[in-house]
């Protein structure tokens, strides 16, 4: 049975993003650099954002760390580039509620971000996909309208 | 085997279990170790039998619970070679015990300009206690350094030993790669320019014969649950002149001799340092982890120990997409803990495969960042033995390593098709 939720934790789509990460490196330009690590096991990583009328124009990441995270970060850029800052918050929260097991909301598109729902089972692991997704809500703070 | 394992391993039912079907192979006892029955028993005794508050009941419970806890004070002194057991005060953990001791001690004699040296390759636990001690006094902290291999660059010692230094606080065994320090030698050093030692012997307690005398130190920090004891009762061992000086830690019942309105005065040492009802129950059981280990002999833990570790130095250095840190066991005076790392993978990974294995590592930072900067690594693997590993054991990890590599292997193999 464990053979098989590690399967399920290390999904083939996971193994790829992490052997070659797209959206990896500097990005010149970016208006937004955000950085924040895993108390467990030290990893740090950074997301560098660039923002156009509200759309985030392009992402890259920075930093090392498992497999698990860096397919995560890998992922998540891919799927946020060109989405507007109300949709990444969407898709953020959407994460969130994938690590407890809820369904995503209408109109919310996981792409392979999808293949995280393993990590699920692995409960000490979850802070390892959060990462991604809680450095990058940490950089859009500021750039999300206020709620009135 | 220095040890008679086979009979040893029958006195730790949790060795019995089997992790998601195979067979338990605990190598995580540098984070915390396995209890004997006989702990177990102790605490349960005491909660079925001798259950009362300490030091202040007339009855007969109270008279025993009281008479046990304090026994086991002599008994750590014992285990220790401390002088007496009045340099015996019982924490919570060694965190406890050396944040009692940077604040007791530290707080009303350290200024601006003191400096108190630590080293490259301690735990958070003998790092942000000092932090802390610093930012409150204005005094500023130094650092021995670290070589390659880890261990600590003692040729620079005398030049970071100044008449500033009024402390030095070490590790004596590291929790990351099991560096034994020359402490001894460190210790002279420290009071020739008339700093105080304190030792962080988290590692060094549960593992090797510790005879604080003989180290010459100060002062001394290690945790019950590390060496058979129960969790939740750590030891500051301090020279009594030292504590006698010291102003309480935490103020409360207990360490009070007489309470006024508005003002106390302090019991004797250890007790003034105990506030509130202590860890009875766990101290009590504590008694028994020392016991334990004395009937094995300490001298005989550590030949134990070594052997596990020669071996399991050796098998890992022959994988070539191995790397290890820390000095070669065979030439520097090394505890059992193995730190490595596999090519290409996050510790994460290898610990998350070694788990669905049934071996039980570490992996991560070890709270020791500072050190994983210094040896330009995020994290590593962790292997630690106890008096309970076997060869075969070490073994079972090396298997299990090769099934993390066929793991990662087969599925980036398919990935790549």
């Amino acid at each position: 049975m464990v053979m098989e939720q590690l399967d399920e934790l290390y999904r083939e789509v996971i193994l790829d993003h992490f052997k070659s990460p797209t959206h990896h490196g500097e990005l010149p330009g970016a208006q937004v650099h955000v950085t924040g690590s895993n108390p467990l096991c030290g990893d740090e990583m950074t997301f560098h954002l660039k923002l156009d009328d509200g759309r985030l124009s392009a992402i890259r990441f920075t930093g090392k760390g498992c497999a698990i995270s860096q397919a995560a970060a890998s992922m998540l850029a891919t799927q946020l580039e060109g989405k507007s800052v109300a949709q990444a918050g969407a898709l953020i929260d959407a994460l969130k509620g994938l690590m407890q097991g809820r369904e995503p909301a209408a109109g919310v598109d996981l792409g392979d971000l999808e293949a995280l729902a393993g990590v699920r089972k692995f409960p000490v692991r979850v802070k390892c996909a959060a990462l991604s997704w809680n450095v990058v809500e940490q950089g859009l703070k500021p750039q999300r309208p206020a709620h009135s | 085997m220095a040890l008679d394992v086979r009979r040893i391993r029958l006195d730790f039912p949790i060795l019995d279990r089997r992790v998601h079907g195979k067979p338990l192979v605990y190598l995580d006892n540098a984070a915390t170790s396995q209890k004997p029955r006989q702990v177990i028993d102790a605490l349960t005794a005491y909660y079925i039998r001798s259950n009362a508050n300490i030091h202040r009941g007339i009855h007969a419970l109270a008279e025993e619970a009281t008479a046990a806890y304090e026994a086991v004070r002599l008994q750590v002194a014992r285990f220790i070679h401390a002088p007496s057991e009045r340099g015996i005060v019982f924490t919570r953990n060694t965190t406890e015990a050396i944040n009692l001791f940077a604040h007791a001690w530290g707080r009303s004699r350290l200024k601006a300009g003191d400096q108190i040296l630590l080293s490259e390759m301690e735990h958070h636990s003998n790092l942000v206690p000092w932090q802390l001690l610093a930012k409150a006094t204005g005094a500023s902290l130094a650092f021995v350094p670290v070589t390659d291999d880890g261990r600590l660059e003692l040729g620079k010692l005398d030049a970071l030993l100044t008449r500033r230094t009024k402390l030095v606080a070490l590790t004596h065994m590291s929790n990351v790669l099991g560096t034994i320090n020359p402490i001894q030698d460190i210790v002279q050093r420290a009071h020739r320019v008339g700093a105080l030692a304190l030792i962080d012997a988290a590692q060094s307690a549960p593992h090797l014969p510790l005879d604080v005398q003989q180290l010459g130190a100060d002062a001394v920090a290690f945790s019950a649950h590390k060496m058979l004891g129960p969790t939740g009762v750590g030891v500051l061992w301090a020279r009594e002149e030292l504590l006698e000086a010291m102003e309480p830690f935490l103020g409360g019942g207990e360490m009070i001799s007489d309470v006024q309105l508005t003002s106390s005065t302090w019991n004797e040492i250890p007790w003034k340092f105990e506030a509130g009802t202590p860890n009875i129950a766990d101290v009590i059981a504590f008694g028994e982890a020392l016991a334990y280990l004395g009937r094995l002999g300490m001298d005989q833990v550590q030949a134990h120990e070594q052997e596990l570790t020669l071996y399991a130095y050796r098998r890992l250095r022959e994988q070539p997409d191995i790397t290890l840190y820390g000095p070669d066991p065979h030439t520097t005076p090394r505890g059992g803990v193995v730190s490595f790392n596999l090519q290409g993978l996050h510790p994460h990974d290898v610990g998350t495969v070694l788990d669905a294995e049934g071996v039980a590592i570490r992996a991560g930072h070890h709270c020791a960042k500072p050190l994983m900067r210094r040896l330009g690594v995020a994290a590593t693997a962790r292997a630690s033995f106890y008096i309970y590993n076997t060869l075969e054991e070490v073994d079972r990890l090396l298997e299990a390593l090769q099934a993390v590599r066929s793991f990662f292997s087969k599925k980036t193999a398919k990935v790549g098709s």
